[in-house]
């Protein structure tokens, strides 16, 4: 099959890869999922992404979990939302075990943090790209872009609490996307 | 692992987890007093690393809270907290998820779904940058970062080729 054209995705799929996002989740899951599940498995759409993620956001928990609850469930019901939670957990969770034990005993080895600098610097910047890369994508009118750099400076510069950046901005973003709508 | 702590560490995440609009890191100062404060199981400074080893493993964020069970209550302790900041939650989601797909196709759901598109893009945008902050060290890891935020926007290939030649960087020059 074309690996482009978009296709339902089977439980396996859909264990398989909430396993490999959480795996190679580096900087925050929400990244990763958007790279997996809209530019190689074409699941969803930019937009569909966003939209379940902002959902994810408003709704109290981890939103990388909850996004992935409702894709799981959009997919295959509580099936599908039990296989992607904890698909997208389990590993990670292994791992981290396994770090936990060796993190006391070799945090502190020169080449190990070198290689960790290396890799947070490098994770940084492909969130960085990732938000760039779907405001292009998503093509927002001016009242919404206005609405996501207010949501980027409160919570990137001036490090507001993030309830109350969401809780804050919500109505804005929806008042600015019911003007737009109106105006179609 | 006593059942005090088993106790404490359900309840204790299980209630942070139930305010923590925004993800799971927006309730760190919380978790902060509940583990350093509170109940003292650890320094100021073993909880800053431990964060930071979390933020350095793959995968969700707020598995930190699995770290800290594990500091005390060796596994279980750590199943316990990751499942008291995961559960609750995932079921209402789960509930939410339902919800929502009674009402698809009302006009105000789509115009609310778009609305709270830009804060979800923001917000990743704002963690980049958090990130970034914690990690220029030098003028290198500064111009890694620029390097991978350009190619990952630019280009389509796998962004595992910016970390992996971030980890190569990191091993020759840092």
């Amino acid at each position: 099959m074309d690996d482009s054209s978009p296709r339902l995705p089977t439980r396996t799929d859909l264990f398989l890869t909430y396993g490999k996002i959480g795996l190679i989740g580096f900087g925050g899951i929400n990244a990763w999922a958007r790279r997996v599940l809209v530019e190689e498995k074409c699941w969803l759409t930019e937009q569909e992404y966003a939209e379940t993620l902002g959902l994810g956001q408003v709704l109290p928990g981890p939103n990388a979990l909850n996004a992935a609850i409702m894709v799981g469930d959009r997919f295959h019901g509580a099936v599908g939302a039990l296989l992607a939670s904890c698909s997208m957990f389990g590993g990670p969770l292994i791992i981290l075990m396994g770090l936990a034990v060796l993190y006391d005993s070799y945090g502190e080895v020169p080449l190990v943090k070198a290689v960790l600098a290396g890799v947070a610097a490098a994770a940084a910047g492909m969130v960085l790209g990732t938000a760039v890369k779907m405001t292009q994508k998503l093509k927002p009118t001016l009242a919404l872009l206005a609405v996501g750099l207010c949501a980027l400076a409160a919570a990137g510069f001036f490090r507001v609490p993030l309830p109350m950046v969401v809780l804050g901005l919500a109505p804005f973003g929806i008042l600015a996307s019911w003007y737009g709508a109106r105006r179609k | 692992m006593t059942a005090t702590i088993f106790w404490q560490l359900l309840l204790g995440f299980g209630a942070i987890s139930l305010v923590s609009v925004g993800g799971g890191i927006a309730v760190l100062p919380e978790m902060h007093r509940l583990v350093v404060d509170v109940h003292g199981w650890m320094s100021d400074a073993d909880f800053a690393r431990r964060f930071a080893l979390a933020q350095a493993a793959p995968g969700p964020n707020v598995l930190v809270v699995g770290l800290f069970g594990w500091h005390v209550g060796g596994i279980l302790g750590m199943l316990t907290a990751s499942a008291a900041m995961t559960v609750p939650t995932s079921l209402m989601a789960f509930g939410f998820s339902r919800l929502r797909a009674r009402l698809l196709g009302r006009p105000w759901l789509r115009i609310v779904e778009c609305g709270l598109v830009p804060i979800a893009v923001g917000l990743i945008a704002a963690s980049g940058l958090i990130l970034a902050q914690g990690s220029a060290e030098s003028w290198v890891t500064i111009a890694l970062t620029v390097a991978s935020s350009i190619f990952v926007w630019r280009t389509d290939f796998s962004p595992l080729w910016v970390l992996g030649a971030g980890a190569i960087i990191g091993a020759l020059v840092l």
